[in-house]
């Protein structure tokens, strides 16, 4: 019974950290993308608009929930149920540091993959249930983007499950720390690479946001959705950027750990928590989120799956047979 | 307790697989199907087969069911509806009657409760799941597994051949 309650404390202040992160995500690419843009960003709420992410939650929880007269009355509303719900389940695998996780599984990193494919239902879903073109074609460009890139992302990840020898989140980033470089970004640049465009368009982020292209599709599968279920969607965009960005600093930069070659060097480095350098990998990606979106403009999509098909998936599968070489090599 | 969860899963399997073949609007005999591969992953874990759990949802509930759904909506879910059923015509109740009857037979005649080769509970228990499906498959059957492989490269290729435009 205790060690329940323990659980639901833990799981509780994960969930609360991480939308907290969320909410102040939103803020910092509003100010991001204003500089970028040569503007100020949010600055009325509170000092330096501090306060805009909440004046925000509260203005769109207090609004009017709209169902469409011709949705599919219950599909339209569960959908961001269901987005949200498996985006934020992956939060329970993810090691935060050395002895903090929600729940060690052996088949974590599959776990990840497997929510995140069951997600883009909702986003389908959201889609067809609106009973708009826009929406649908919203709908059907996100499922064909996230079918496309999972490929090329489990590839990626393919070649750090065969360089650490598990599928546990945990041990991959125990068996990073025990190789000479540290992270498997370097030996395994080919799959970084895959993997960080890859995780762009898992998480129909800039430049792959088609599915809610502005110009194309007024917001794609959002434009009929208004108030919190909006919200839900918006929050679940969020969550999966940081599920990606946790994923990234877990599998290619070493999670929690630094490379032993500079704590050899700065041996006053090892005394530093795990978790502020977790922390600050994670925060370095969803930075490169921001700056990517701030600088880059969107891709055609015809130009997007080519780039997914025709390039990631060939290169993941170089880097795959390159790291099963190396792996055989070493041996 | 954990009985109690195993019966809620039997029993709601065989309800949702019944209202996936029900339905007249085709995505919402998806999303029955798609809540029937979510609980059979459950039943997986029952197994300790956590690997093949998370294949099923990646696999059959990430991969082929967005098939399905696409194809429902290019043909257009709507007009899909209007024609006679199978279920409402005698043939089609008869064959899949029958075709149950027979995969039951099959499935009672050959299940056994014993283990086969040295994959027993202590040794799965010992070096890992994903690790024993993983040798199994690739040594005991590399030849089926290559087999399957070739078998799904020909598809493939025949639609590359189809949706090949002449330049």
């Amino acid at each position: 019974m205790i060690e329940l309650l323990i659980m639901l404390i833990k799981t509780t202040v994960v969930f609360a950290i991480v939308l907290t992160h969320v909410a102040y995500t939103t803020y910092a690419e509003r100010k991001l993308i204003g500089r970028a843009q040569a503007r100020m960003g949010p600055m009325e709420v509170g000092p330096h608009g501090l306060l805009q992410p909440i004046a925000d939650f509260i203005k769109i929880f207090f609004k009017e929930d709209i169902v469409p007269i011709n949705a599919e009355r219950f599909i339209f509303q569960i959908a961001p149920l269901i987005v949200l719900i498996f985006t934020m389940i992956n939060l329970t695998v993810i090691p935060f540091s050395s002895n903090f996780i929600l729940a060690d599984l052996n088949v974590g990193l599959l776990f990840i993959l497997a929510s995140a494919s069951v997600s883009v239902y909702g986003i389908i879903l959201a889609g067809w249930s609106s009973n708009s073109k826009y929406s649908f074609l919203g709908g059907l460009r996100s499922a064909s983007q996230v079918l496309s890139y999972e490929i090329a992302l489990g590839l990626s990840l393919a070649g750090v499950v065969l360089a650490a020898g598990s599928l546990n989140l945990r041990d991959i980033v125990i068996a990073q720390h025990n190789t000479a470089l540290g992270i498997y970004a370097i030996p395994q640049i080919i799959g970084f690479v895959v993997f960080v465009i890859a995780a762009f368009a898992e998480t129909n982020r800039a430049p792959f946001d088609l599915p809610e292209a502005e110009t194309e599709l007024v917001a794609g599968y959002l434009t009929e959705y208004s108030a919190f279920r909006y919200a839900l969607f918006f929050l679940a965009e969020y969550v999966a950027m940081y599920i990606m960005a946790f994923l990234c600093a877990l599998c290619f930069l070493g999670g929690w750990t630094i490379p032993k070659f500079i704590t050899d060097i700065l041996p006053f480095l090892d005394k530093v928590p795990g978790i502020i350098w977790f922390a600050i990998k994670v925060y370095a990606f969803i930075f490169l989120y921001i700056w990517v979106r701030a600088t880059l403009p969107r891709y055609r999509f015809d130009q997007l799956l080519n780039i997914g098909w025709k390039v990631l998936i060939p290169a993941g599968l170089v880097n795959l047979i390159i790291i099963a070489f190396l792996k055989r090599l070493s041996l | 307790m954990i009985y109690l969860i195993f019966a809620y899963f039997c029993l709601s399997m065989i309800g949702i697989t019944v209202m996936a073949l029900t339905r007249k609007n085709p995505v919402h005999a998806v999303m029955w199907l798609l809540l029937l591969f979510l609980h059979v992953a459950v039943v997986y874990l029952f197994l300790n087969a956590e690997f093949l759990a998370m294949v099923q949802v990646i696999v059959y509930a990430g991969a082929i069911l967005v098939m399905f759904l696409f194809t429902i909506f290019f043909l257009g879910a709507k007009e899909l509806t209007k024609e006679k059923r199978y279920t409402q015509v005698w043939e089609g109740r008869l064959l899949i009657g029958l075709a149950m009857t027979a995969t039951g037979i099959v499935t009672f005649s050959v299940a056994s409760p014993s283990y086969r080769g040295k994959y027993t509970i202590e040794y799965i228990e010992k070096v890992g799941n994903v690790k024993s499906v993983g040798e199994m498959l690739f040594n005991e059957y590399s030849l089926a597994f290559l087999m399957l492989g070739v078998i799904l490269l020909v598809p493939m290729v025949a639609v590359g051949l189809i949706a090949r435009r002449p330049r």
